[in-house]
């Protein structure tokens, strides 16, 4: 598995990565509607893994699951302050720690 | 912290050729590059808001403070690691290898102000370069609604690039950006480099992010309540062809009032050259070969104008990347992918631009697929011939409310076109090109209203190019078509009435024989010589048939219009009309598949660098249209007689 583990870098919240560390990653399409994740890392080392890590699918990054097409293909999801879509074999290359269900329920309208 | 005032001391020289500097805009799709650029060139360029449109590399001029300088618009690109051809030409114009192109001096990147947190990763990139480089922050009005706030002298410092924020489409800070912009040499450059993997970068933005930001900003409401609508399984589909629905029968409806204004403009200037010219061959090739043959093509200018209108706001407004979203489903069905629609879709308006906006797909293999279907799209060259075959002979009938007969049968032939690309593009990539996948990724923007200049900048620039088709290749089609009509100049049987001697002039025509040699061939069809004879011309381009149409029967009847011409139209010998409803049937599906576009050959063959490609597009589009048109023919006939 080519997916790096987290270095130990600064950026501001870390409470969530702490807390689903131990947990088993899952493929980025395994994330229903509404549901959050991690980035851990990527499945594989090609060029459709960097572009992915581009567009800022990157360790540690938080992901947010708006909603699946029409036709259940692609599936639209929120990070880095935008919207991108993804066809299920390209969210599959995306390694995620699942986030727990929102206990403190944090609004919608504001991600962390 | 200005640029100018926190200047390193001039490390790089800006060197340049003609003493001129070279900027090159750097930026991911729908950050606003495109609106700078236009901004400070005031070029006429295309501005979309769906990720990928910005395909060309365009250079302007512009004047930077009283610095003259070129600008060069980089594709949109959201990584300077290329995956597609279009963005191993940034990475290969920046790095200087690209033959013939001088790599820019200094580089601008353009970043929208809401999404920096990805937008960063590009600048980092781009740093990397050694390049000047600066930083210009768009949707800065956009930010601040959503809540967020920025500390600019902040990211300047981080960053350790000039840093501009602007709001590019009511032109706030351009004056300052051109100022910063004229002297490159000023502007600071970053003590250390971001790091070079793409993880740290991450860790890089983050951190930077984490210095300058002092609000996140919020979703847009906006987007996220029409997103709602647009986007829901059931409603975001109807919405979707309704959207479709509404689209062509608006073009068809609102387009007429200003058709039959130009029409009888056409018509009282070709009566009136006719009055002050003395007769003879001069004003019969002024009259009847360029007035009219032009006049014919600019005629359908308003249709065009809506549609390319219409397109436009849409992408603007961000829907077209809704509609990608909606149908990519489909496209992966067909073993194509959202952004092959995307230049599917231009092919409406031109397969010319639709043939060109394929560099944006990776896949080489995929790219071919869509250049050879791309004519199947109802190109709006097809919307005159359509326009005129419909208004002739389909009845202005109301079917459902407002939905009338006409727009209906416009629709379906859109609908036929664009399903048999779906229907030829899956059985290519079946047969000729089997391959894998393509990585698919695309932005939906935020809904952005769309500034009406820019929409009418971009319409302006369709509807000159279609004038410059129409100016060039249909004029000299048209002088050439005259001729062919006209020569060789037999005399007449003395005994014939004025209309049928020009008839027996025509039919004597080079022109006419060829027609008459083609008959054998198009009678299974149902067409006579006259529309032999059109179907040769178009050839050259689609809309060139009405011209021819209209030059022919001008020979028999000057002064009713065209479509009266063509409806009241008999047989000579049976007596019967010319164009009976399988003929007019097996005419526009003809027109829905063949190719008849030279425009179009020659772009398939710079794009695919071989002339094989095109050969094999016009030929398999002509058997294809010969077959649906025989089968309308012998179907409809049946039915209706």
């Amino acid at each position: 598995m080519a997916a790096t583990p987290l270095s130990p870098i600064s950026f501001a919240p870390s409470p969530v990565r702490s807390r689903v560390s131990e947990t088993e990653h899952v493929g980025l399409d395994a994330l229903e509607p509404g549901e959050r994740g991690v980035v851990h890392g990527m499945r594989g080392d090609g060029p459709i893994e960097r572009r992915l890590q581009d567009l800022g699918l990157l360790p540690g990054t938080r992901v947010l699951v708006l909603r699946r097409a029409p036709l259940g293909d692609p599936i639209e999801y929120e990070l880095r302050g935008y919207r991108l879509c993804l066809r299920r074999t390209e969210a599959r290359r995306v390694l995620v720690d699942r986030s727990p269900a929102p206990v403190a329920a944090p609004s919608p309208s504001r991600r962390k | 912290m200005t640029a100018a005032a926190c200047g390193h001391e001039g490390a790089a020289s800006i060197s340049s050729s003609e003493g001129l500097l070279r900027l090159g805009l750097v930026g991911s799709p729908n950050s606003g590059k495109t609106t700078i650029f236009n901004a400070l060139t005031g070029l006429r360029a295309k501005v979309g808001n769906y990720p990928g449109v910005t395909v060309e590399r365009r250079e302007g001029g512009a004047d930077l403070d009283g610095h003259r300088a070129i600008l060069i618009d980089l594709p949109g690109t959201y990584s300077l690691a290329p995956v597609s051809e279009d963005e191993a030409v940034v990475s290969r114009l920046l790095a200087g290898e690209l033959e013939g192109v001088e790599p820019p001096d200094a580089l601008v990147v353009v970043a929208d102000a809401c999404s920096l947190e990805r937008s960063l990763l590009l600048v980092a990139q781009v740093l990397r370069l050694g390049r000047p480089s600066c930083l210009v922050l768009t949707m800065t009005d956009e930010l601040v609604a959503r809540g967020g706030k920025l500390d600019v002298a902040r990211l300047e410092a981080a960053v350790g690039i000039p840093v501009v924020p602007v709001i590019g489409h009511r032109g706030i800070g351009l004056d300052r950006l051109k100022r910063i912009l004229g002297h490159p040499e000023g502007w600071s450059r970053p003590p250390i480099l971001p790091p070079a993997s793409a993880i740290e970068r991450g860790a890089w933005a983050e951190s930077v992010l984490a210095h300058v930001l002092v609000r996140r900003p919020g979703r847009s409401g906006v987007t996220d309540a029409v997103d709602r609508v647009l986007l829901h399984p059931v409603a975001g589909v109807l919405v979707f062809a309704a959207v479709m629905v509404l689209f062509f029968q608006l073009i068809f409806a609102w387009a007429q009032p200003a058709m039959d204004a130009i029409d009888a403009g056409v018509g009282v200037t070709s009566g009136a050259l006719r009055a002050a010219l003395p007769p003879g061959i001069a004003t019969d090739l002024l009259v009847d070969g360029i007035v009219a043959g032009v006049g014919s093509v600019i005629v359908f200018l308003p249709q065009i104008v809506l549609l390319l209108g219409l397109l436009h706001l849409l992408d603007d407004l961000g829907y077209m990347a809704r509609a990608a979203f909606v149908i990519d489903r489909v496209m992966g069905w067909i073993g194509l992918e959202g952004r092959a629609f995307v230049s599917l879709l231009s092919s409406y308006a031109c397969a010319v631009p639709g043939i060109m906006a394929t560099r944006t797909i990776p896949s080489s293999r995929d790219r071919i697929v869509t250049i050879l279907v791309s004519p199947l799209m109802t190109c709006s060259a097809r919307l005159p011939v359509y326009a005129l075959l419909i208004a002739a002979f389909v009845p202005a009938r109301a079917v459902f409310g407002p939905v009338g007969l006409q727009g209906l049968v416009l629709l379906g032939l859109y609908l036929l076109g664009s399903l048999s690309a779906l229907v030829v593009a899956a059985l290519l990539k079946r047969t000729l090109f089997p391959g894998e996948g393509l990585p698919f990724y695309m932005e939906l923007p935020p809904y952005r209203v769309p500034t009406l200049r820019l929409v009418a900048t971009q319409v302006w620039g369709g509807a000159r190019s279609f004038l410059k088709r129409a100016g060039t290749i249909i004029l000299l089609v048209s002088i050439l078509l005259w001729g062919l009509l006209n020569f060789p100049r037999v005399d007449p049987p003395p005994d014939l009435a004025p209309e049928a001697a020009r008839s027996y002039a025509m039919e004597q025509s080079v022109a006419g024989r060829l027609g008459h040699a083609l008959e054998p061939v198009l009678t299974p069809l149902g067409f006579d010589w006259k529309i032999g004879v059109g179907l040769v011309a178009s050839l050259a381009a689609r809309e060139v048939i009405i011209a021819t149409l209209a030059q022919i029967y001008a020979t028999t009847d000057e002064d009713a219009s065209l479509r009266e011409a063509i409806r009241s139209d008999v047989h000579p010998d049976t007596g019967r009309p010319v164009f009976t409803p399988g003929t007019v049937a097996a005419l526009l599906v003809f027109f829905v598949f063949a190719l008849q576009c030279t425009s179009t050959l020659a772009v398939m063959r710079r794009e695919t660098n071989s002339w094989r490609w095109p050969a094999f597009a016009f030929s398999y589009l002509l058997a294809l249209a010969y077959g649906a048109s025989y089968l309308v023919h012998r179907v409809v006939d049946a039915f209706w007689t």
